[in-house]
């Protein structure tokens, strides 16, 4: 439990990956799921899911409000409407449609932002959702969800099927770690949850960068002594801020990362909930800062900006220290 | 309904849609006096839809995209026995439903527009449904035609030739005026019909204000089988008041109290 080793790799899969297989079993046994796509069924791994269900999947073309716009119709005639499409132009072109048409209608979309946060790290900022947290969490009625790994990605899209309410579920398209599954505690939105358990310091992180939060911590405790609790918050809102107050009692420090930018995304969600509860010991914001952003890959942006093991040990060793 | 009883309640809906606008102090005059006889003849004549069976999964659907209009709709939902007609009388009100665009807060709204080119790909989405489930129910939408530069509208129309959504039909009230002036000079869409037909549409013209020819237009659905429809109905902004008529500050002008009293009795000399 909460232990990274050799195995811990083998057989893993993108969490995108494992969203498409999973839809493709749930689509078979419930005609109403509908994928539906803007050229998108290749990086969105829904090929097969074409091939095998081909009335259940709705091929818009690279145009992502009309993507949004249809799959609100749909959802309103009562169909489970998944649209896929790269996080970055899902969250950002269609954005008045996630608003109006899904959010504000309260058409029970279900949002699918693949290759998210900086999944394309080489292909630039035109390819980077690092606004996604930020404009969603400013919109009314949209609950919003970055799953660790396959475990919590396979619970989210099983859930997603019955959640009858707009929902944005961000995915990406690395090879995932099983991180969380032999914990035994549920999956829920809007619940965290505590991977790893430790009285020093929470590391509070969400979707892909649980796993080097998590790395973290095992390097914290050989190399400092240090123990910190790792929390996996998949879902950034509705906020789990029964969960963060509690761990404010509990440990000496909080620290957040997340593969978005600084502004407006779980740490500030966090930041806020706690200032006006009275929290008053340190606390830290890891992400991407706001600035232009560095490319190459997904592994060589988190080490550029800290977003790694070693980068969040670091963090935590300099929080500590000024205790 | 008689063509003549068609345009008598077409009378009745103008004189409603001034004295709500009036009362609110607010409202898109031009245009909901430019759409009023279509959304007349549609929930008169042609949509199967009711307070009854709204509830009902096979019900028509009607999707207003220039929600800016919702004056018009709201006068028509009364009279179809949505809503009482005096819950009007809160239009625009602190905490109202009756808010200055659709909302699914009032009974026999199906999606809460306003902003421009959404109705479009929602009613391609609601029609494309109908097809996946072989439901018989089809799918209107009214958009204004000022709000067709809008990108999303087609690429909505693509989507919609692509799916062969001949149970769709999208009408525009053509009134040939928005905001800042003429469509002409603001963003020349002209010609809509070949631009429509070219993306594999089916495209009819009619006189918008014509009950008898609104009938006959929207019993012709589908005008080819495995194509959408589109109807573009040329309207006058203002229809029916004289000092209104292809008047540009009547967009979202409010009458005062002698240019309604002047209003209601042309309507009345009807």
């Amino acid at each position: 439990m909460g232990t990274i080793t050799e195995n811990t790799v083998i057989n893993s899969q993108a969490n995108q990956d494992v969203f498409s297989a999973t839809l493709l079993e749930l689509a078979q046994a419930d005609r109403d799921i509908t994928a539906v796509t803007s050229d998108s069924r290749g990086s969105g791994k829904l090929v097969k899911f074409g091939q095998e269900l081909p009335a259940q999947i709705v091929e818009i073309g690279i145009a992502e409000q009309n993507l949004v716009g249809v799959a609100a119709g749909l959802a309103s005639a009562g169909k489970k409407a998944f649209a896929v499409s790269p996080a970055c132009f899902l969250t950002a072109r269609a954005l008045e449609q996630i608003k109006n048409d899904v959010a504000y209608s309260d058409n029970p979309v279900r949002l699918i932002g693949i290759s998210a946060g900086v999944s394309y790290g080489a292909l630039g900022t035109t390819h980077h959702s690092l606004h996604d947290f930020a404009v969603l969490r400013a919109i009314n009625n949209i609950t919003i969800v970055a799953p660790a790994d396959n475990f919590e990605t396979r619970e989210a899209v099983t859930l997603a099927v019955k959640y009858n309410k707009p929902l944005y579920l961000r995915l990406g398209k690395k090879p995932m770690p099983l991180l969380t599954e032999d914990t035994g505690i549920g999956f829920e939105f809007g619940k965290g949850r505590v991977i790893k358990e430790g009285r020093d310091v929470s590391i509070i992180a969400t979707g892909e960068t649980v796993y080097p939060a998590l790395q973290a911590a095992q390097k914290l405790e050989q190399e400092s002594g240090i123990r910190a609790t790792v929390v996996s918050m998949h879902t950034i809102k509705p906020l789990d801020t029964e969960l963060i107050l509690s761990l404010a009692q509990k440990t000496q420090a909080i620290i957040t990362v997340e593969e978005h930018m600084v502004n407006g995304g779980l740490g500030e969600a966090c930041a806020a909930m706690l200032l006006q509860n009275g929290y008053q010991k340190p606390f830290k914001i890891m992400g991407i800062p706001d600035e232009y952003t560095v490319t190459g890959s997904q592994t060589e942006i988190f080490n550029h900006y800290g977003l790694s093991a070693d980068g969040i040990a670091l963090a935590v060793n300099n929080m500590l220290v000024s205790l | 309904m008689t063509d003549k009883e068609l345009t008598d309640k077409s009378t009745t809906y103008r004189k409603n849609i001034l004295k709500y606008i009036v009362g609110a102090k607010a409202g898109h005059t031009g245009g909901s006096l430019s759409c009023i006889d279509i959304l007349n003849v549609l929930y008169n004549e042609v949509l199967n839809v009711s307070p009854r069976n709204f509830g009902s999964a096979d019900r028509d659907r009607y999707i207003q995209s220039k929600g800016h209009c919702v004056e018009a709709l709201f006068v028509t939902l009364a009279d179809k026995g949505f809503f009482p007609e005096s819950d009007l009388e809160t239009l625009c009100r602190f905490q109202s439903h009756y808010i200055g665009h659709p909302t699914k807060k009032v009974h026999g709204v199906e999606q809460n527009t306003g902003a421009l080119g959404h109705g479009l790909p929602l009613a391609v989405g609601t029609a494309l449904a109908a097809k996946m489930d072989n439901k018989a129910f089809r799918v209107f939408t009214l958009l204004g035609d000022g709000e067709l530069p809008e990108g999303s509208n087609w690429e909505a129309a693509l989507t919609a030739a692509h799916y062969k959504l001949d149970n769709l039909c999208a009408i525009i009230d053509n009134n040939k005026l928005q905001i800042t002036g003429t469509n002409a000079e603001v963003c020349d869409t002209h010609p809509i019909d070949s631009k429509f037909e070219s993306f594999g549409w089916a495209v009819r013209e009619v006189n918008g204000h014509d009950v008898k020819a609104l009938k006959a237009v929207f019993a012709a659905m589908p005008f080819e089988a495995g194509k959408p429809s589109l109807v573009i109905a040329h309207t006058i902004k203002g229809k029916g008041i004289s000092f209104m008529e292809n008047s540009v500050k009547w967009h979202h002008g409010v009458p005062n109290q002698e240019q309604y009293q002047t209003a209601i009795a042309e309507l009345d000399a009807v």
